[in-house]
């Protein structure tokens, strides 16, 4: 029962599924992992089970049968921060965008791979846990230092325009986890630009030009296709 | 239940023979020719009654030395034949006492023609055939159907050999059953040459005469008609059905003449009888002839009724043009293989018949070869009249009779010719003055038609008497040779004037006709280009308001069967209720009403059907601007042929309808299959996989080594990627299909999505040396980011399928004018150049030695998503080897240049640094080639 990797041992976290073979397959994944799980079948028993059962995390399926996942993050939200990482199929970008930009954290689409549901996890409790606000952060070879506004690939400083330094220090500042364009725009551009996904465009070809070391194939900035960007 | 009572019926036909029980019954073996093996087939049925125990004997059986039938005839109980001399030679015949004494179940006698010698007791077999079967002997017999009395005609036409031996039909008629033997031509000459058919030694050049292909597949046929019609219904339907019994190559035809006379109506009906007897072919013919044909509009209408109801029932309609009606009849008659004429007994007067000669009395004269049915008319006092309608010197030419203004012209033209005679009467002599005066004889027949030339040769020879032959100024003529003279003149002067009358009268019936085709024309070329209803009707509306000048409309029935109005000219011209009822009164009727029709005669417009063999199609409706009530016949005949021909082109169109739906249910079944098999398959192999793997590992977890454990999870974790792919392409093409595709576009960065695409293809593709090459400088492109990454993940996907591994992939992305082109290229095997564009099918798979899954859906989806985005798609060889699938996206014009700096103010402390300088660092956008 000892989980295998670093995760945050004992970390609570709810599974709100209707799936009832989804729901076998985290909560048995999950406490291997060194996780403690609970789960609710349907979004009336998920609010309560969040109220009561207090968890450090919840996982919640859009396709609920009894409201919808929209709809249970919004309640969620109006008295908890608890990360919340939504679960979705494919086609569903919009629901998932409505539902990051409503407050959920992140979002894995099914079906999802279980290291990439665990990295999901891992960094949103760090997010909850106060993380992103060291001074330097270090992912590989990119290194952002806010302090001295200074950003270096392989060590070598990389001149970037404020604007691109804006976008770069969102991204790392939530890094692991996915930034909606709206999100980003308005952090970076105002308020007043965040329907303008094109400056977004622009702005990440830019920067990835400055710190990918293969542009077509970046490994730091990496694009969720018609949901947003995340920085690893 | 049918089936039975047809069995039941040669049964019940005996039993209510009652006394005649006892009557044998005969079997006739019919061929066509000697030679074609009836004697052999007769005993071998014979042989087969022997094996089922019956009682027979062989009367009379001629082998002519053949030995299989010799060896057929050894098996059987025979009577030995009687001799007869004759003229003081032997001749045996059948012993006609012996076989009655003997009395069997069943006689054979072969050669039922035959003639017995004389001394006999009857002069022919048949008859000792009869005798026998009136005995209570079954007989089987043989013939050729040559011999058949009624036929024999025939085949002495056909074959120019005249047959004595003759059997009246009755025998036949009254057989039991009909055996028909026979074989093809060529087999029959065939044995012919090998000897096989018996042939006299005296008739021998005769016969092989006799012996043509031609004559013997005329007598085949024969053969074969007369057993198909003699036959039980069951076989004829069996001979309908495989398409023996249609119109054989050298089948009858029928064809019926047919007039204005109501009359006609009883001739294309009986002719439709007799086409239907014979099942041939038959036609309607009219000859307009100058004499003979109608003037009077009644009589016009009366005649396109008769063509109507003719065409309706399945005759083809002809239509001559000649001077002789019984020529031309039977020059058609000849050209169209015509076996049958019908035509009406003529009801004209003696008279008229002396005067201008009897159609039939001609045709049956000239028609060799051609049977002529004469039919008596069955019609009233009134309709007898009718029918003189067309009486033969009235109205010849347009002109009214009654009108003097033709006459008075010709007068005043010979009084001109007399003036100029009168001056030139000393130079030219009496002779030429008397050729000038046949000048306004002529012109008058030319010009105004026979009446006015015949007042212009009165007139004229009036006046050269009065004015130039001596004694001058009187009428009386003093030599008599003069008279002869006039006489000639009188004689030419009619002959010209008729014959120009009678040109006159085809120049009008032609320019007529030229008149209705040009406009029939006209409409059926407008109606061959469209390919819709909507445009047909419109196009039929138009071109008959045009025609009548009015206002026209056409109503079809919905699908409900409701009828309404689909098309009218001009555009905005609606029915009223009542008119509306009148034109459905039309509809289902078949027939005209409204105006002038006398149905509805109170409506505003006219109402004509457009039907034709299969029904009603519609009603075209006509509301003349002219204010009288009765649309002139002329024009209402050609309104009747416009209907004709709309509803000609209302049941192609709504024929390449059902023929366009069938297509599309053949399609769409084909891809229902397809589909299945690559359900069936795509979804079945992971499953197999997955759950054979995972069993395994649950039911025998100790026996698998770590690797193996491993390897299995491996392939599950593979196989349940490739069901999701596969569903996410099944789900993709239904998006697509069913229109339910949303494209939501925004500004992307091409060279972003490359980079998705890629990493989302993960190991397989990194595996490979790939080298990306995006254009530096590209705009932004306005697409669907997810669906233009799922194009590329497709490309990819189908690149890395069919290329061996290892081998080199590329992509690439540049500008080319107003669009963006991408390309994913492979160097694995090319595509048949010819399936390029079936690439892009739905389930299209290529051919390859490799062991490629897929579902032959990616590309089709990739070509769906393009078009949606208005762009295209295309699939080429790389003259280098491999395969380039090429696709562009348009740019937009509009596409976004300038970005605003962030809000620098806030956030850098320091001062902005100019945007467009911030290049020092740019690495240009070269991609890498990473081996794999």
């Amino acid at each position: 029962m000892e989980g295998k990797t670093e995760g945050k041992k004992g970390a609570r976290i709810l599974v709100v599924d209707d799936e009832k073979q989804i729901r076998r397959l985290l909560k048995v994944s999950l406490t291997e992992h060194g996780y403690e799980v609970e789960d609710a079948s349907c979004g009336g028993e998920g609010l309560k089970e969040a109220l009561t059962y207090k968890p450090d995390l919840v996982l919640l399926d859009l396709g609920l049968p009894d409201m919808d996942g929209l709809e249970v993050v919004r309640r969620l939200r109006e008295w908890s921060k608890v990360p919340v990482i939504i679960l979705s199929v494919r086609e569903a970008e919009d629901e998932k965008i409505a539902a990051l930009d409503a407050g959920a954290d992140d979002y894995v689409t099914k079906p999802f791979g279980m290291g990439e549901l665990l990295a999901r996890i891992r960094a949103a409790l760090r997010h909850a846990a106060g993380a992103g606000t060291e001074p330097v952060m270090a992912f590989d070879d990119l290194v952002i230092d806010v302090a001295h506004r200074r950003v270096t690939v392989k060590g070598q400083e990389v001149k970037l325009t404020p604007t691109e330094y804006e976008l770069i220090k969102n991204l790392a500042a939530y890094a692991g986890k996915v930034l909606t364009p709206r999100q980003l725009l308005r952090a970076v551009w105002g308020p007043a630009a965040e329907n303008e996904t094109h400056y977004l465009r622009v702005y990440v070809g830019q920067l990835r030009r400055k710190i990918e070391s293969d542009p077509s194939r970046p490994r730091h900035i990496i694009t969720e296709p018609g949901v947003g960007y995340r920085l690893l | 239940m049918p089936k039975d009572e047809r069995r039941a019926d040669p049964d019940a036909l005996l039993a209510g023979l009652g006394p005649e029980k006892e009557h044998g019954r005969l079997t006739v073996f019919l061929g066509a020719a000697a030679g074609v093996g009836k004697t052999y087939a007769m005993l071998e049925a014979a042989q087969e009654r022997l094996a089922e125990g019956w009682d027979l004997v062989v009367g009379w059986v001629e082998t002519h030395g053949r030995p299989e039938t010799e060896a057929l005839l050894a098996g059987l109980p025979a009577i030995p034949p009687r001799t007869l001399s004759y003229r003081g030679r032997e001749f045996q015949e059948m012993d006609l006492d012996a076989v009655l004494a003997r009395h069997p179940a069943l006689v054979l006698v072969d050669e039922l023609a035959h003639s017995n010698i004389p001394g006999s007791r009857h002069l022919k077999r048949y008859q000792d055939v009869e005798e026998i079967l009136a005995a209570g002997i079954n007989v089987y017999t043989t013939l050729n159907i040559q011999h058949l009395e009624t036929l024999n005609d025939v085949v002495a036409q056909i074959t120019g050999v005249k047959v004595r031996e003759t059997v009246p039909d009755r025998i036949l008629e009254s057989a039991y059953q009909i055996q028909l033997v026979d074989i093809p031509p060529e087999e029959l000459l065939q044995r012919l040459k090998e000897g096989k058919v018996y042939v006299p030694g005296q008739a021998a050049y005769a016969l092989r005469k006799f012996f043509r292909p031609g004559n013997i597949s005329a007598l085949r046929e024969m053969a074969l008609r007369y057993t198909a019609r003699r036959v039980d219904r069951q076989v004829e339907n069996y001979m309908r059905l495989h398409g023996i019994a249609g119109p054989w190559p050298s089948g009858e035809r029928v064809m019926v003449c047919i007039s204005a006379s109501p009359f006609s109506a009883q001739l294309i009906r009986t002719a439709r009888r007799l086409a239907e007897g014979l099942q041939a072919e038959w036609l309607a013919v009219n000859v307009e002839a100058p004499r003979r044909s109608p003037t009077s509009e009644a009589a016009k209408d009366a005649l396109s009724r008769n063509k109507r109801l003719a065409e309706e029932l399945g005759a083809e309609v002809v239509t001559l043009a000649g001077d002789d009606v019984a020529d031309e009849l039977l020059a058609l008659a000849r050209a169209r293989n015509v076996s049958q004429i019908i035509i009406g007994k003529p009801l004209h007067s003696k008279y008229w018949e002396i005067l201008h000669g009897s159609v039939v009395d001609k045709i049956i004269r000239r028609s060799q070869g051609i049977n002529v049915h004469v039919i008596p008319g069955k019609v009233g006092k009134e309709a007898g009249r009718d029918l003189k309608g067309p009486a033969p010197r009235q109205g010849v030419g347009a002109v009214p009779a009654v009108s003097l203004i033709p006459h008075l012209a010709a007068v005043v033209l010979t009084g001109v010719v007399t003036l100029m005679a009168a001056v030139l009467a000393p130079v030219l002599g009496l002779v030429n003055i008397a050729i000038i005066y046949v000048l306004p004889v002529v012109f008058s027949a030319i010009r105004w038609g026979t009446g006015p030339a015949v007042t212009a040769a009165v007139v004229g020879l009036l006046t050269f008497d009065f004015f130039f032959v001596p004694p001058v100024l009187t009428f009386t003529v003093n030599d008599w040779r003069y008279l002869f003279s006039c006489a000639i003149f009188l004689i030419v002067a009619f002959l010209t004037g008729s014959l120009s009358g009678r040109f006159r009268f085809q120049v009008e019936s032609f320019r007529q006709r030229e008149h209705r085709t040009a406009a029939l024309y006209a409409l059926s070329r407008d109606m061959a280009a469209v390919s819709d209803l909507q445009s047909v009707l419109e196009s039929v509306t138009r071109k008959v308001a045009e025609t009548v000048s009015g206002r026209v409309t056409a109503l079809v029935p919905d699908k409900s069967g409701q009828l309404h109005q689909a098309a009218a000219d001009p555009p905005g011209f609606a029915l009223e209720e009542d008119e509306r009822a009148v034109g459905a009164w039309a509809f289902e009727h078949g027939e005209a009403a409204g105006r002038g029709t006398g149905t509805l005669d109170g409506a505003e417009g006219l109402y004509l059907p457009m039907r034709t063999a299969k029904g009603v199609h519609g009603v075209l409706g006509v509301r003349p601007d002219a204010t009288d009530r009765a649309l002139p016949p002329e024009q209402r005949r050609l309104l009747e042929a416009f209907a004709g021909l709309a509803a000609l082109a209302v049941s192609r169109i709504q024929l390449a309808e059902q023929a366009r739906d069938a297509q599309l249910l053949a399609q769409s079944e084909h891809l229902r299959i397809a589909l299945f098999n690559s359900l069936s398959h795509d979804l079945r192999t992971p499953l197999a996989s997955i759950i054979g793997s995972v069993s395994g590992l649950l039911e025998d977890e100790k026996v698998y080594s770590e690797t193996a454990r491993r390897d299995l999870l491996q392939a599950v974790l593979q196989e349940a990627r490739r069901m999701h792919r596969f569903l996410n392409n099944l789900l993709d093409m239904a998006r697509l299909e069913s229109g339910m595709l949303k494209l939501n576009k925004e500004w992307c960065d091409i060279q972003d999505i490359i980079g998705v695409a890629v990493s989302r293809m993960g190991d397989p593709l990194t595996a490979r040396p790939v080298k990306i090459d995006v254009e530096p400088g590209l705009p932004l492109v306005k697409a669907d980011y997810v669906l233009i990454e799922q194009v590329l993940i497709n490309c990819l996907d189908n690149a890395l399928k069919y290329s061996e591994p290892g081998s080199r992939i590329r992509i690439s992305a540049r500008r080319r004018g107003d669009r963006l082109e991408m390309a994913v290229a492979d160097r694995g095997i090319q595509i048949p150049p010819e399936d390029l564009d079936r690439i892009f099918d739905k389930f299209y798979r290529l051919h390859s030695p490799r062991q490629v899954s897929g579902t032959g859906l990616g590309l089709a989806i990739c070509k769906g998503i393009i078009e949606a985005h208005g762009g295209t798609i295309e699939a080429a060889n790389d003259p280098a080897g491999g395969v380039v699938i090429k696709f562009s996206l348009p740019l937009s014009s509009d596409a976004p240049e300038l970005v605003p700096v962030a809000d620098e103010a806030a956030a850098n402390p320091r001062g902005s640094q100019p945007d467009a300088g911030s290049g020092e660092s740019w690495q240009g956008n070269e991609g890498g080639e990473h081996g794999g």
